[in-house]
């Protein structure tokens, strides 16, 4: 292993103890398409090292603010985003540093898993290998670790090299939650991740945000009520485009204060 | 009514089959009678022979068909050469980078090219590509030749099957389902890393096919190649000199020349060989896919 990657490691390590309490924070956040709002006015404190519910019925923008928060509205040229976004006190709306590091500091699970067309080992050494890291040994270690951090370890383990499309849809998608934590990112952004899963595949990747809360800061898009009971240490209740209402589970599911939250509530159980 | 419906049901499933019986026995019976008709020449010459001598001389019954196999396959190659970075450039700026606007007024552009009878291409070949080639591009290179030339049947059927080629593989960009590129880019991918990575690694069979078309349809076009690439029959290197291509040997011939013995069994022998030569591309290309689909 080479020094420099070794002292990279370290200073990962540093900056991810630093003691910022809200590691996301939104000022003012609006999205434009063509021809109407899609996000309106919004304002949110993200808790470091908890799981953060965004929940609300479906086309009211809840992928809309996870994707500006990765940068990903980038790629929709029709969308204009104006406001702060800050990341670890970084506005990435502002910022003059590049994108993808700034994108590698958030691990990314999608509505259904798309695993990279290659093979299972190569798709968690991609990401790795963006990072700078050339080390073979290195890069089979964390291939190994983060498999296992996800509990994907020993049912691929002898079968590495065959593509990723070939697993399951319960373990493309733990393959995804894999590759992502292994570019080491602060921040888990999750749309609704287990809406295309089996129940027992749910579970397990809901299991595995409990677990994975002690190190990273968890988003989590879901339309499921009974989801964001289970894992919500905060919630963020979002109606056509707008945040209405956020706070602890036990206030906003107990003592709803808008109608609009009330009537999700009664209509979502 | 309930025993009419069944009927009518019944009915309608052998009628299914018998359309799907013919569609499957329609090449087949070409394949035969192709092959039928060309037997009195198998019996004069072998199989090896006629398609490897270069000795086309009909009235000494010397029927050798390399120097329009090889005629075909020249074109063919340098078409495709010129066609199909072309197609994927293109294929991936308008799909990944140019605004939907851009490829709302390019579509149907390039659905009106691939559309247009190849004799128009023939035309344009005629006024614009030969003389170019006999004026500017092949003095440059001091040569003398009158443009009617391999290289000018490569060119025109390269802007021939561009269109065509290229709506096949915007066609499969399309489906490559933008999750996919968002994966790659929250990696920590730049853009471009993960069109080459990702885009494009998944939308290998899909190219691979575009291909594998395209050149099908250039070794069976006819009419544009005959009417710019000289029409003799040799077999040379040099791009810059007259060919003759296996379907313009077809196309010239058939109805003339008939009463030369052996002459219309060696035409179809040309058309059976060409059958054989596309769908041999056909397999090839089936090949690759297979193997880049494992992905
Ligand atoms: N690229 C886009 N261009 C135009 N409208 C969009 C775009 N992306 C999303 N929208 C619109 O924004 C609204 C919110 O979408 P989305 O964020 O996907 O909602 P959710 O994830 O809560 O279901 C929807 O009405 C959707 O049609
Ligand atoms: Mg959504």
């Amino acid at each position: 292993m080479h020094t420099n990657e070794i002292s990279m490691l370290i200073n990962e390590q540093i900056e991810s103890i630093s003691t910022n309490h809200n590691i996301v924070k939104i000022n003012n956040l609006n999205v434009y398409a063509d021809s109407h709002q899609i996000l309106k006015n919004i304002n949110l404190t993200i808790p470091k090292n908890k799981i953060t519910v965004l929940l609300g019925p479906s086309g009211c923008g809840k992928t809309t603010l996870l994707k500006s928060m990765n940068k990903l509205t980038d790629l929709y040229k029709e969308l204009k985003v104006t406001g702060n976004i800050f990341i670890e006190d970084d506005d990435i709306l502002h910022t003059t540093k590049n994108v993808p590091s700034i994108r590698q500091k958030m691990g990314l699970l999608g509505q259904r898993p798309f695993p990279l067309p290659m093979s299972i080992y190569k798709n968690i050494s991609y990401g790795i290998k963006l990072k700078g890291i050339r080390d073979k040994k290195l890069i089979a270690f964390s291939v190994e670790k983060y498999l296992k951090e996800v509990g994907l370890w020993e049912e691929v383990k002898n079968r590495l090299n065959q593509p990723a499309t070939s697993l399951s849809i319960g373990q493309q998608q733990r393959l995804c939650l894999a590759r992502g934590l292994a570019v080491k990112p602060r921040i888990i952004l999750a749309d609704e991740p287990t809406s295309a899963l089996d129940p027992i595949s749910s579970k397990i990747i809901e299991n595995l945000f409990r677990s994975l809360k002690e190190h990273y800061t968890i988003i989590l898009v879901t339309h499921v009520l009974r989801q964001a009971v289970r894992l919500a240490d905060h919630v963020v209740f979002m109606y056509n485009g707008e945040v209405i209402e956020q706070g602890s589970p036990n206030t906003l599911f107990n003592t709803p204060k808008t109608q609009k939250l009330k009537e999700y509530l009664v209509d979502g159980n | 009514m309930l025993l009419k419906r069944i009927i009518s049901d019944k009915l309608s499933g052998v009628w299914m089959l018998i359309s799907l019986t013919a569609i499957l026995l329609i090449p087949l019976f070409i394949i035969a009678g192709l092959y039928l008709k060309s037997t009195p020449l198998f019996n004069h010459q072998d199989f090896l022979r006629l398609i490897s001598s270069s000795e086309w001389q009909p009235h000494k019954g010397n029927f050798g068909f390399w120097p329009f196999i090889a005629g075909s396959l020249y074109v063919t190659i340098i078409a495709f050469a010129l066609a199909a970075p072309v197609c994927l450039l293109a294929a991936i700026y308008l799909t990944q980078f140019a605004r939907s606007a851009m490829m709302r007024i390019m579509l149907p552009v390039i659905d009106i090219l691939a559309g247009l009878p190849s004799v128009i291409y023939g035309v344009w070949g005629i006024l614009i590509v030969v003389p170019f080639i006999s004026k500017i591009l092949a003095p440059a290179f001091n040569i003398n030749t009158s443009g009617y030339t391999i290289f000018a049947g490569g060119v025109v059927l390269a802007v021939m099957c561009i269109p065509y080629m290229l709506n096949m593989i915007i066609e499969v960009f399309n489906t490559i389902p933008m999750g996919l590129k968002e994966a790659s880019l929250s990696l920590g991918a730049t853009f471009w890393e993960s069109i080459k990575h990702v885009v494009i690694r998944k939308s290998y069979p899909g190219i691979i096919s575009a291909f594998g078309l395209g050149i099908a349809k250039a070794f069976g076009e006819t009419m544009a190649v005959m009417m710019v690439v000289g029409n003799s029959v040799q077999v040379k290197f040099n791009p810059f000199e007259a060919g003759y291509p296996l379907p313009a040997l077809i196309a010239n011939n058939y109805g003339e020349m008939l009463s030369i013995p052996l002459y219309d069994s060696a035409l179809m022998f040309g058309a059976f060989l060409l059958l054989i030569i596309i769908l041999l591309i056909n397999l090839i290309f089936r090949y690759f896919i297979y193997r880049t689909r494992v992905h």
